[in-house]
């Protein structure tokens, strides 16, 4: 039964993210000597099929419904359940954004097979096809590997963890599935942009990260002042922005996973779930006050000292020597 | 209301030591309440309080969860289910949703289920969607608000770009962030009320089910577990006037060729 699946399948309603599963899922289909097939889901998305081939892809699911207006993750796991059932990969990588991350296991548990949360590593045997799909677990301490025995094996993987590669000349064949998806019983009532959503930290070169040793969201002018001087962007620790909305965005286990060179703690305690997320930062430096914060285990420089005294020292200082 | 809370029996992951050849150390890791699950116990005692109704308790894991469920009892449940896991938690996530779905379709009807957005030892996030999935219900995940008026459950979502809010008519299944509000610590009172609550105890077998069949459904192999090996280098300035420190910072990172100059 198994020897049925063949290819790779990605989807992302983040193109970006598709773009970036295709890319790999091509380095994979080349490997494995089979196709790679993206998946596209929503109201009126076929125009959307063309870009894709760019990245990869060989093929293009669409699924059109008026019921997947919202993507509730109820119509599309219907969808891309019998995107599955038609197409048979033997696997489907799909973006871990949150829609992806709770999209995915219902998928997994409607056909009855395994799915790997944010996996940040991804390689195949081409003897076997089997794949080793890598995660973290333990609040970031621990990094397990994984296989799965169903079929498909699917994985949800990060924004970023791949990078997209453009080839021109590729084209796709689309293929429309039309699918009997139920009306959702839950609805969309409202939808609130968050306000500077869209800022990359992830691309950053220096990340500068405020915690809630910042007393006040005008404080972070401070942040910002000393990340213009060196030419990086200001972050911020999950309580900041989930408890109060300073930010759109946080880093960490459950945030964003960042790997600047440099990247500055100020005011930021050090749990795991934070540390999770800068690990693959060259350089750590922190500012605290409190000598036994865990983050100086974590750091390769550290101040002890009032954040509102060292900043703009710092900023100061560094003003004078990058003449800026 | 009837509710369910699904929690966890979580390692206590700032207790996992890390061996020299950087292999975990499991073995006798202590255990608490997954954090978030604690959340989403305090949202359904706040739906309680408003709306009346019960809430049920709900855990698959080892005899010591036990522990856990008393202290969830004294935040507010009315009844607490252990389903006893006999893989030492070898299993996956779909081996747990098997489990948890079994006792829930025991406890007979229910409107919403409550859970966190992810443990805090296994963080996959994924027991939520898939109970959800497998008990054909709709599900709202990452909830950072939560409303129940007459017949409809309504909850904001904290996405990544947009705060989106979602209704449903029960049942379902709601998964809520850890700023939806602050779990309450109980009372001394609360704690020694909780010890005459209804405790139970199923074994697979209680619900169906047995070892074979959740291992059959288990298709997540783990094949190596790999602590991360902490090196940085870990020089700390303090004792020292500021702008003798910040320029000792600097010249270290110049030296690291950290500033581009
Ligand atoms: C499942 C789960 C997932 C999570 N995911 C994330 C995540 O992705 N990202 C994340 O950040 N958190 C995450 N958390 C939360 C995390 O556990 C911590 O609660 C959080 O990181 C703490 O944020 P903080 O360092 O800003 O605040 P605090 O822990 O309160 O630390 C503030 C620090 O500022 C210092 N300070 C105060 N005043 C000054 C001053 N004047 N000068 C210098 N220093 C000062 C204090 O000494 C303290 O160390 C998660 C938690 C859970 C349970
Ligand atoms: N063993 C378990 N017993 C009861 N509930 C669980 C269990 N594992 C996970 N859950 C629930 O599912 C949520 C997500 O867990 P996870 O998928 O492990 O990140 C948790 O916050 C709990 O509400």
């Amino acid at each position: 039964m198994a020897e049925e699946y063949r290819g790779i399948m990605a989807y992302s309603e983040d193109k970006d993210t598709l773009f970036e599963l295709l890319s790999k899922g091509r380095e994979l289909a080349d490997q494995l000597q089979t196709e790679v097939s993206a998946v596209l889901l929503g109201e009126k998305v076929e125009a959307e099929a063309g870009e894709l081939a760019s990245y990869g892809a060989d093929k293009v699911y669409v699924v059109e419904s008026p019921q997947l207006k919202g993507l509730l993750a109820e119509a599309c796991a219907e969808a891309l359940q019998a995107v599955i059932s038609q197409a048979k990969p033997e696997v489907l990588l799909v973006g871990a954004t949150k829609r992806g991350k709770e999209l995915a296991p219902r998928v997994a548990e409607k056909l009855g097979t395994g799915c790997v949360a944010e996996c940040v590593a991804l390689e195949v045997d081409a003897g076997s096809r089997e794949f080793k799909m890598k995660r973290v677990v333990f609040g970031g301490k621990v990094s397990s590997t994984h296989t799965i025995a169903g079929k498909p094996a699917i994985a949800t993987i990060p924004p970023r963890i791949f990078e997209k590669k453009k080839a021109d000349g590729r084209t796709a064949e689309t293929v429309k599935v039309e699918a009997e998806i139920s009306p959702p019983k839950a609805e969309v009532v409202e939808v609130k942009p968050k306000e500077t959503a869209g800022i990359r930290i992830e691309e950053a070169p220096i990340v500068i990260c405020g915690g809630r040793g910042l007393k006040q969201q005008e404080d972070f002018k401070m942040l910002q002042e000393l990340a213009e001087v060196l030419g990086g962007q200001v972050g911020c620790t999950r309580p900041i922005a989930a408890d109060r909305g300073w930010f759109p965005e946080w880093v960490g286990l459950s945030g964003k996973k960042i790997q600047p060179s440099l990247y500055i703690a100020v005011g930021v305690s050090g749990a795991i779930q934070h540390v999770a997320g800068i690990r693959s930062s060259k350089i750590v430096v922190s500012v605290n006050k409190d000598a036994d914060a865990p983050i100086f285990a974590d750091s390769d420089y550290g101040i002890v000292e009032d954040l509102y005294k060292v900043v703009p020292a710092l900023t100061e200082a560094l003003r004078k020597i990058l003449k800026k | 209301m009837e509710i369910v809370v699904c929690a966890k029996y979580a390692l206590d992951v700032a207790e996992i030591k890390i061996d020299p050849s950087g292999k975990p150390l499991l073995d006798g890791v202590p255990r608490r309440v997954s954090d978030i699950d604690k959340n989403a116990m305090e949202a359904a005692v706040n739906i309680k309080e408003k709306q009346g109704g019960t809430i049920k308790v709900v855990c698959f894991g080892p005899a010591s969860a036990k522990e856990g469920l008393k202290e969830l009892l004294a935040m507010g449940a009315d009844e607490a289910y252990l389903v006893e896991d006999p893989s030492g938690g070898m299993l996956d996530t779909a081996a747990t949703v098997e489990a948890l779905a079994a006792a829930i379709q025991k406890l007979g009807s229910f409107d919403l289920i409550l859970c966190g957005e992810a443990t805090t030892d296994g963080y996959t996030g994924q027991v939520g969607p898939r109970l959800a999935g497998k008990l054909g219900i709709p599900q709202i995940t990452y909830a950072r608000n939560l409303n129940v008026e007459g017949n409809s459950v309504t909850a904001e979502r904290d996405l990544e770009d947009a705060y989106e809010t979602v209704k449903a008519p029960p049942p379902v299944l709601v998964s809520v962030t850890r700023e939806i509000n602050v779990p309450r610590i109980p009372s001394l009172m609360a704690i020694l009320k909780a010890s005459k609550k209804p405790m139970t105890v199923w074994k697979l077998e209680d619900l169906g089910l047995s070892k074979e069949k959740l291992e059959q459904v288990s298709t997540l192999r783990t094949v190596d577990l790999q602590g991360f090996a902490v090196e940085r280098k870990r020089v700390i300035i303090k004792d020292k006037p500021v702008e003798e420190a910040v320029q000792e910072l600097i010249s270290y990172l110049m030296k690291e060729k950290a500033l581009g100059v």
